[in-house]
This record gives C-alpha cells, structure tokens and sequence, in this order.
C-alpha cells in the first residue's frame, strides 16, 4: 500500500482516476477546480479511458451526469458551494431516478457575501435531495470515502446518488500523508458497473422522467425512503469490509474517547481532528471528554448518535451553518429531533461556528469544552444556540 | 431524401393517442425527424407540452429510448448520453452501431431558459441533433411570451391590452445564432412541409458533429385558430416569408423553399386569435412594423443565399 502525500482535492482526484470512471462530467468552482483540473491531465495523458465532458455549467454538468447514468454508465463529478447549488434543482432528479452517480464535494460558504472558504451551508442546502452524504476529517478519509462510495452507492439495496464531502482550503488543499491502494486493488475492489437498465438499450426500449401526478408520484418517493433505510446498514458494511481489506474502518459515526465520558463534543469533517487534540489533553488533565464525529450526514444515523451519547452529561453540538430557522445548525436540529422520545438526555448546547472560513482553534475548543463542565456540573443550559467566535 | 414509400415502412417512434391537442403540430415534427433516420435513435426532451402530453405515467408513447430530464437542459442531458455512447463504445461495452442521439425542446426551453445548456453543448462537438418545436410562446404552462413570440402576438404575460398591442419586441433569430456557433448543419423548417422537414433530418443525421433545426409549430391553442388549419397556417409562415425555409450546410446557405408570390403579412396573421386585436383600427403602423421587419430578415437571408445582390 503505498504511502503518498496529497492534498485532498489531489486525493480525490487520484480515487478518481483509479475509479477511471466511464463519463465525468464538470465545471471549475474553487475550492473544488483542481479535482476537475487534475483529472482533466489525467484525461490529456490517457490514463484513464473516461470520457470526460467539460461543460459550460454545473447545471449541466449534473444534467450531462443524469444523462450518462442513464445510459448505463459509471458517473462522476466533483464541485462546490455556490456550483451544488446550480446542480441543485437537478440533484433529487438524479436520486428518483436511482442514479448511483459519486459527486467530490468540497464545503464552502455560500453567497452572499461571496466567500471562498469553509462552511458546510453548501452541502447542508441539499441534504434532502435523496443523496448519500459523508463528511470527511481528512485527506484519507475523502479518498477512502470517495472508494466507499462507489461501492455504497451501486448497491443494489441503495442505488442512490452520494457524495463524498471535504472542508474547503483545510482539507482541500493541505498537503497530507495518505495510503493510497494500487491501481489494481482499487478495480477489484469496486469491480465492474452493473447495468440495471439503460437508454443505449436498443432492444429494450425505456422511457424515464414520466409525468408523474398525483396517483402515482408518492409511491415513486417511498423507493428513495426505502434505499436510505438500507443504506445505513450498506454504508456499515462497506466501511467495516474496508477495515478488514486495508486497515481503516469505517462506521456511520466514530467515537474517540466516548465511552466514559461526561462531556462531549460532537462535529463533522475536519473540526473533529482539533477536537481529539484537545480531549487527548483534558484527558491528561483527568477530564472525561469525548468526541462523536458524525461521518454520514445522509442517512442521518440518529440511533447511533442517541446511543453514543446516552451516558454524556453535557454534549457541544458543533455546526458549520446555520438555517436561519432561530433553531442553530441542522446537525444539532436533527440530533435534537432524535432525542425526542428519550427520558433521559445530555445536556445540548449548539454552536454554530466558523462561517465563511472563520477559524476554530484549540483555544476555542477548549473554551467550548470548558463550558461543558459548567453545564454539567450545574445541569442547565445557559444558552441553547450560541453563534461562536463572531464578534459582537 | 426519404420518399413517401421509405417513411411508411419505417417503424413508428411516437404511438398515436398521445394527449396532444387535436391539430397539434409537435408530434407531426417529432414524427417527421425521427423517422427520416434509418439508424436507431435516442431522444431527451425538455420539459413542455412534447414530454407533458407524450409520458403521463404509467403510460408512454415512445417507442424509442427516451429521457426527460428537467426544463432547461436538454441539450446537455443528451450531450451525457452521447458521451456515455462514445464511452462504452470505446471500451468495447456496448455494440458498435450507429445511433442517432435526438434533443427536443421548446422555444421556451430552447431560446430562452435552455439557451445556455444549447449553446455549451453545441460547442463541445457532440453528435447529435437539438430540434426546436417552436410554437413561439410557453404554451405549456399557458401561453406566456417567450423570446421567439413575434411582435405584435398576445400571450398571457405580453397581452393585447388597453395601452399595450401585445408583445412589443420582435422575435430572437435564433437560428442565425446557432449559425453562429459554425455547426455543420443548421436548418430552418415547419409543419406543413413533411419532405423539406425530413430531407433536413436525414442530412443531420447523415452528418458528423453537432446539428441544430429549428421549426415552427402552429400551436391551435396559443396561435387560436381552427383545429384543421395548423399546416395551412405553417404554409403561409413560409410563403409570407415570416418562416424561411433554408439550410446552412458548413456555413453555406441555401433557400431550400421559396414562395412563388411573397404573400402580405396579414395572410398569416388573419388566421390567428393571437394577432386578432392588430385588425383594430390605430393598429395599422404595428402591421406595417411586422411587414418591415419580415421583408428586411428575408433580403438579408436571400442575399446570404446568392439570391439577392448584396446592397452597395
């Protein structure tokens, strides 16, 4: 297994050409454009035999993309913020249309202001589109997750789109050490496309995209309900067989430190690996801190968040966007929701953190921790939703 | 050049009792395209009255492969499928045949909110025909003006009122921009004329790279006028010179149709509810706009077609 260092665009872009998907279809976005650039080299050197369609927009690049799939073909693309959003109004066509199309996401704020930086209100904007989504802590983990989901998506019991998410500029362009698999194990592990039905199907001729009114539509939706239910249990398997092949284990969540203890912080993508920094040190110091990184967003693994947090006084629920609903971040919504019927339950503070890019730094982690054993040790909620490290 | 004959042996792609308006003309066009290829075909369509009225699920009228996709794309939805083709061919996946890859769309969905997606698509290259059922309004949703709604039309957002005569712009050409774009084959065609119309398929067909058509569809609804009128009507846009039919083939131009007498604007918009209120006394200088317009479009093009000296 070789050991390589990447960024996590050139990271993805190397699962991507392992993959050598059959159609790419993409438009530059920063922070996502290399992903595109360097697959396009990779196009230019033939090293891969994807036919690789540069459009004149991310509405048609995920519109090429439904296209492709259609007609049988393993799809892939990557963007970004404001380019998610034009691929948007396509996103929960290509999910009813059972498309396992993989998208390399990398989170950033959206406009306005325009901001090219890190937050997750891009990927959050289109969480209930009937895609798969999970966030990455690093460089391995998107290139490991871009590999997964190849496999989770083209499940049988799922056939959804997914993708695979990593933080803008903290991920996307840091220089990180990853193992990377060979050429060969990558095409063994992900194995040959199996086509279900196709519009190049010249015997078997098909019409998709009906008009579906009111007698038939909401029998078409509960399809997509369905493949995220077994999705969960999908994803679980993968990762785990991931693990058993190469060494890195996969879950819906992961938990660090979790199990005894009383405060806890729970977060998505790279915020998690300043998290663990600072536990390791309040461990030191005796304090039972503990983190629960949330890896798929989509499907929400609610019974594993509940369960992983049951015996946590006081938890810190970090989100990187806000809904604008007076209700914090959609993380900390959900995880509320999920703890409806509970008798019992931590104590949850939201923080809503780190817009457009804005930093979070060990101090901050530990300031936020800090809060926690006040909050446990009092057994209130000073304030349910904080917007932390803005300025007044 | 298909004949007759040829056309009625070929196999069906569109099943009749669609739910079309009687006197419809898109069926006619769709039938009319894709029977003119003797290799298999692909079809995406736009959003609009062709995908509406053609695939109420559980049923369909294709007998062709068939993808609607959403509104404004769907030129780049069959620019996937026609790389997905070149793709798998490539790697041996699929049979090597040839397949015709055909997009639809409306005026709507090709002038205006699915121009972009036209456009890009046409620059790439890829093989394949984007057709234009133009009925010169967004009549599936009602009759709103679009930007290839002529002057002078009403239509439910540009209508004929009190201070207003309709729609006070004269319509995009889009055909002259898609020339423009320097395609192979770009051509200009309408119901009424099934031989001009189906040679022009077969040529696109018969040629590599990117083909774009572009013909206008009498719409009884929008246009109001008489069921059984809607080739007549396509006719007159023809012999009134308010429709050329020609063809630009590697950038040059020919007149593939031309009237034996230059009829008066008014011939073609009698006929039609949506230009009635122009017969309106205080509305003759809108008529005489129209007729100025049509008579300058129509030397420019003969003169592009060696019909015409250039004027000094």
């Amino acid at each position: 297994m070789p050991t390589i260092a990447k960024t996590g665009n050139e990271a993805m872009a190397e699962a991507m050409r392992q993959i050598d998907p059959d159609v790419v279809a993409a438009y530059p976005i920063t922070p996502a454009t290399e992903v595109v650039m360097i697959f396009s080299q990779f196009v230019a050197d033939g090293l891969v035999g994807t036919e690789f369609v540069a459009v004149e927009s991310e509405h048609s690049a995920m519109s090429a993309c439904v296209g492709a799939a259609s007609a049988g073909c393993r799809v892939m693309t990557g963007t970004s913020s404001q380019g998610l959003q034009l691929m948007s109004e396509i996103l929960p066509i290509a999910s009813a249309l059972r498309q396992p199309i993989v998208l390399c996401e990398v989170n950033r704020a959206l406009s306005g202001p325009i901001n090219i930086h890190c937050d997750h209100s891009d990927t959050m904007a289109v969480r209930d589109f009937g895609w798969i989504q999970l966030f990455s802590e690093n460089a391995q983990e998107a290139y490991d997750n871009i590999l997964q989901l190849v496999r989770i998506t083209e499940n049988e019991k799922v056939r959804l789109p997914g993708m695979a998410t990593t933080d803008g500029f903290i991920i996307s362009h840091c220089m990180e050490k990853i193992e990377s698999l060979d050429d060969a194990e990558v095409k063994k592990y992900i194995g040959d496309f199996k086509v279900i039905k196709s519009t190049l199907d010249l015997d078997k001729p098909i019409t998709l995209g009906s008009l579906d009114l009111q007698d038939y539509y909401f029998e078409h939706k509960m399809p997509i309900v369905e493949a995220m239910k077994e999705a969960k249990q999908v994803i679980l398997e993968v990762g785990k067989d991931f693990g058993q092949r190469y060494g890195r284990e996969y879950g819906l969540i992961e938990e660090y430190k979790l199990a005894d203890a009383e405060i806890a912080m729970v977060a998505l993508g790279s915020t998690c690996g300043t998290a663990r920094a600072v536990i390791d040190e309040l461990r030191e110091k005796g304090v039972k801190a503990g983190l629960l990184k949330v890896r798929a967003f989509r499907p929400f693994p609610a019974e594993e968040i509940v369960k992983a947090l049951a015996k946590v006084k006081a938890a810190a629920v970090l989100d990187r966007s806000d809904m604008f609903s007076n209700q914090g971040g959609q993380l900390c919504c959900e995880i509320k929701s999920a703890m409806y019927d509970l008798k019992q339950k931590p104590l949850l503070t939201n923080y809503v953190y780190g817009l457009g890019g804005r930093e979070i730094s060990l101090e901050d982690i530990r300031k936020i921790f800090a809060e926690q054993q006040g909050t446990a040790s009092s057994g209130k909620v000073k304030q349910a939703v904080q917007h932390f490290g803005v300025r007044e | 050049m298909p004949t007759l004959k040829d056309l009625a042996t070929r196999k069906d792609p569109l099943t009749g009792g669609h739910r079309a308006c009687a006197g419809c003309g898109a069926p006619i066009i769709v039938r009319q395209v894709l029977m003119a290829s003797k290799e298999p075909v692909v079809v995406t369509s736009a959003t609009g009255c062709l995908e509406v009225v053609t695939t109420i699920f559980p049923y369909t009228a294709w007998n062709v492969n068939f993808l609607h996709n959403a509104f404004e794309n769907s030129a780049a939805t069959c620019s996937g499928i026609e790389a997905a083709y070149k793709s798998l061919k490539r790697k041996g996946k699929i049979k090597a045949e040839k397949i015709n890859f055909v997009a639809f769309g409306g005026d709507g969905g090709t002038y205006d909110i699915g121009f972009q997606s036209l456009s890009g698509a046409m620059e790439r290259g890829h093989d394949m025909l984007y057709v234009c059922y133009n009925n010169e309004a967004y009549m599936n949703t009602g009759i709103q003006r679009s930007s290839a709604t002529p002057k002078g039309a009403s239509t439910t957002t540009a209508p004929a009122g009190k201070v207003q005569p309709g729609k006070v712009q004269f319509s995009k050409n889009l055909t002259e921009i898609m020339v423009a774009h320097d395609l192979p084959y770009v051509a200009q065609s309408a119901v009424g004329f099934w031989r001009d119309l189906t040679t022009k398929a077969e040529k696109a067909f018969n040629t590599q790279g990117p083909k774009f058509i572009n013909v206008l569809q009498p719409c009884r609804l929008g246009w109001a006028y008489d069921p059984s009128k809607t080739c007549e009507i396509g006719r007159l846009a023809a012999d009134t010179c308010i429709w050329p039919l020609y063809e630009v083939e590697n950038g040059k131009y020919k007149l593939t149709y031309k009237p034996k007498e230059k009829k008066p604007v008014t011939e073609f918009l009698k006929l039609q509810g949506r230009f009635r209120h122009l017969t309106k006394p205080g509305n003759e200088a809108i008529i005489e706009a129209i007729q100025k317009e049509v008579d300058r479009r129509w030397q420019n093009l003969l003169v592009r077609c060696g019909e015409a000296p250039k004027a000094s």
